[in-house]
């Protein structure tokens, strides 16, 4: 556009939210006089329906060519107007925000201060788009295919989704089977539906659903490429068994010459497996997986004669000589499931965890009440001396949530549900045990909670408002020492058992995945979304996409959503076949660029090549861009000597008259 | 109070360069959470804080700015993988020069705010102006006093 620039400034009082602090008239009036505005006008919601026309209409009859919108963050509403001028048929870079509520409204009170700002950073604003360019976004295909990582029961459904609308699935499991956290779940709140019976039909779907190609016992090992063409490779971990031959007879662990002496992590480590094993009766897949840090054979290299497994398996499934192999393929999204961890009370040492057998977490006591679990759903726990039936249980809420001293303040949603299911739980397997549950609050939240918790309190479970200091051993009982602080009465009461309901916290790994697909944390360590609200399972990457606890504890209602509206998001580049990519990319002025390649090395997507031209007859190397893998950092220009290589929209001429601008307001 | 204290306290004006991804979005995140702090710093957004050009912190003085900051991701988390770590070694350098040359060094501040980070960023502010205020204003680049 070659045409003089003509700006329009529109300001927001985004309802009192800006004008209460911010004299929006006054900002006004002020940018009628800087250079080249020819309209301004202030709106009282600039986003809304006539807001947006207001700014049409003037870019028609008034032939505005730029646009200043001074309002909230561009991170919230650039789209919003870029669109809008672009229906008014004007490019949509030649856009510029003016973030006058977030970074000034919000933050100053003093209206005269906030008012000054608001004025800056509009002259900042119209500064820079009276030279900013436009831009073309491109389109390039998108591959119809997404990863999943982890298969719980958010990326299994996420996977089902997916696949159901006939787009292909990749989904990697760390570990040798799908089900995740909830597999491990004896029933559900409020429902009391069976967990297994809820799932087994999900994890057999998503096994052999001819759209899901799933990788169990495999992690991702790199991700790169961008949304619409992410390049993924995946490491298949040996499992010394041959896939394919196993039948999942389970010969092979019985007659293990280590069989039944490991903890078994399904059980969270109150049952034992053998070095070959299956995780749990209805792992899928069915396959055997020889556990390399256990094994005799792979350890020690020697398992008497010869290793007994290998012996017994009547098709000759097992592989010493199985090695990891890597498996590439290419995707348009990412879906992260990747879960939590439940929090380890060992660092609650006043509760003896580590001391006390009968001092369990949560999980464990799902296994211990389950019928599959290790004690077969019968309620028996050691006191330290032998295995009784508790006559007195103890539930404590809160362990790990809520709690900064563990460094986690956040309130972990599920516990106070669960501890309420155990209770009951107990309550149908041993009617005449007494049973207390101590809780700081309870939060009984969602659909069919509050009836739950009701109902529980009705089975004659004691609620009794206190969080304990201390639990300690007398005799062969244990010792709850708490006040109860509604009758401000100290408590000292004996228990044969006590179940700590402890909270959810980010995985051990969390670090990995975010280095792997550059996703950031939250204040409570959880993967963080894109908004807390607008944008709950969109992350800052494009095309990467998160569910279920990775993004913060939630009960399985939650995460089922949230699955599905990550697969939603996901099957959006998928279905059109198609995505946008920035136009905001750097670009090399080839008439002035020396030939360094400073920037080729510095470029961390390696978007940046030396190429040969002809200059006047002399063979020249200058560096070229490749738009299509260029993400418009613009590290490559900071670091170019002759100023040749310069990122659109963000160009050193359009960044040193916003600088000018601010600074001439001193 | 002396016209030479006066002076000092005088406030000072703050040019601000913050990466999209990490420090725009926790200052973004201070507002929504409405935390106060002083006005008297502008935010230039860059895509990364890769992206600042050493010579702007120097045009920004320049052109009449008392304090400069450039804010990013930690390190380790930069949205586009590097570009904190470059501009940590660009600008960790200026300021070494700026100091040689005789600019207060507390002119000019680096940090990592991260986007869940809105108190952080407060934090950063305040420091970033109470540090320009006691240099007072930037009245040009001075020769630098030797004792031969």
């Amino acid at each position: 556009m070659t045409d003089k620039p003509k700006v329009g400034v529109y300001i927001c009082h985004c309802g009192i939210n800006i004008a209460s602090t911010v004299d929006v008239e006054a900002v006004e009036e002020y940018a009628l006089k800087l250079p080249n505005v020819k309209v301004a006008r202030t709106y009282s919601y600039m986003c809304s329906d006539p807001g947006q026309a207001l700014i049409k209409e003037d870019i028609k009859e008034q032939g505005l060519n730029r646009i200043v919108v001074a309002s909230c963050s561009p991170r919230m509403h650039e789209p919003t107007f870029r669109k809008t001028i672009e229906g008014a048929g004007i490019n949509p870079y030649f856009l510029e925000m003016a973030n006058i509520r977030e970074q000034c409204s919000w933050v100053h009170e003093d209206p005269k201060e906030a008012t000054a700002k608001a004025k800056k950073l509009v002259a900042a604003s119209v500064a820079k788009v009276r030279l900013l360019e436009a831009l073309e976004s491109k389109e390039v295909d998108a591959e119809p295919a997404t990863l999943i990582i982890g298969a719980g029961i958010a990326g299994i459904q996420a996977a089902l989704d997916i696949a159901d609308a006939g787009f292909k699935v990749y989904l990697v499991e760390k570990t040798p089977s799908v089900g995740g956290r909830m597999a491990q779940l004896d029933k559900t709140f409020p429902t009391l539906d069976c967990s297994a019976c809820i799932l087994t039909p999900k994890m057999v779907d998503c096994a052999s659903h001819p759209n899901i190609e799933l990788l169990s016992y495999s992690e991702v090992d790199e991700i790169g490429g961008y949304i619409g063409n992410f390049d993924v490779k995946v490491r298949k971990k040996a499992r010394y068994v041959d896939f394919d031959k196993c039948t999942g007879c389970g010969d092979c662990a019985k007659e293990c010459r280590v069989a039944d002496r490991f903890p078994n992590e399904f059980d969270m480590g109150m049952g034992k497996r053998s070095a070959v094993y299956l995780p749990f009766p209805q792992a899928v897949p069915a396959k055997y997986t020889i556990d390399p840090e256990s094994c005799l054979y792979l350890t020690k290299g020697k398992c008497g004669k010869g290793p007994k497994c290998q012996e017994v398996c009547g098709v000759g499934a097992i592989d010493f000589e199985q090695e990891d192999e890597i498996v590439e393929f290419k995707v348009g999204a990412v879906i992260v499931a990747t879960g939590f961890d439940p929090f380890d009370p060992s660092r609650k040492p006043e509760y003896g965890y580590d001391n006390y057998p009968n001092v369990i977490t949560g999980m464990e006591m799902e296994r211990l009440v389950s019928a599959s679990g290790p004690t077969g759903g019968k309620v028996m726990i050691s006191n330290g001396e032998e295995e009784i039936e508790p006559k007195e249980v103890a539930f404590i809420k809160c362990v790990g949530s809520r709690d900064a001293s563990v460094g986690n303040e956040y309130c972990s949603r599920v516990c106070c549900m669960y501890t309420a299911k155990q209770a009951h739980l107990i309550r149908e397997k041993l009617p005449d045990a007494n049973i207390r549950i101590y809780y700081m609050d309870v939060r009984a939240f969602g659909k069919g909670y509050e009836e739950f918790y009701d109902r529980v309190r009705r089975e004659n479970v004691r609620y009794i408002r206190g969080n304990p200091s201390e639990i300690f051993k007398k005799g062969n009982k244990l010792v709850v020492k708490v006040e109860d602080t509604l009758t401000a009465t100290p408590l000292e009461d004996e228990v044969d058992m006590v179940v700590l309901g402890v909270g959810l916290e980010p995985r051990a790994e969390m670090r990995e995945i975010m280095d792997l697909l550059r996703l950031s944390q939250s204040t409570d360590r959880f993967f963080l979304e894109a908004h807390p609200k607008l944008g709950p399972v969109d992350t800052a990457t494009d095309g990467v996409f998160i569910a279920g606890c990775c993004q913060g504890p939630k009960d399985i209602p939650d995460t089922v959503a949230q699955a599905k509206g990550a697969a939603a998001s996901a099957m959006i580049p998928m279905a059109r076949g198609k995505v946008m990519i920035s136009a905001q990319v750097a670009e090399v002025n080839e008439a002035t660029c020396r030939g360094c390649s400073f920037c080729v090395e510095i470029c961390p997507y390696s978007a940046i090549e030396m190429v040969t031209v002809n200059r006047f007859g002399h063979e020249l190397e200058v560096a070229r861009v490749n738009e299509a893998l260029c993400k418009g950092c613009g590290s490559c220009s900071a670091a170019c000597l002759s100023d040749s290589i310069q990122p659109k929209s963000f160009r050193d001429s359009q960044i040193l008259p916003q600088i000018a601008a601010l600074g001439a307001m001193r | 109070m002396s016209d030479k204290q006066a002076v000092k306290n005088k406030e000072p004006n703050i040019v601000a360069f913050l990466c999209n991804w990490c420090s725009y979005a926790g200052a973004d995140l201070a507002g929504t959470s409405r935390v106060q702090y002083p006005a008297n710093l502008q935010v230039i957004r860059v895509m990364c804080s890769g992206r600042v050009n050493p010579l702007y912190v120097m045009n920004a003085l320049q052109q009449g700015a008392d304090g400069v900051l450039v804010s990013g991701c930690h390190p380790g988390d930069c949205h586009y993988m590097e570009g904190n770590y470059y501009a940590r070694r660009r600008l960790g350098m200026l300021k070494d020069l700026m100091e040689f040359v005789g600019v207060d060094p507390r002119r000019f501040h680096m940090s990592w705010v991260s986007a869940s980070e809105g108190h952080k960023w407060k934090e950063v502010v305040e420091k970033t102006v109470e540090d320009a205020k006691e240099a007072g204003p930037f009245e040009g680049f001075r020769r630098r006093q030797i004792d031969w």
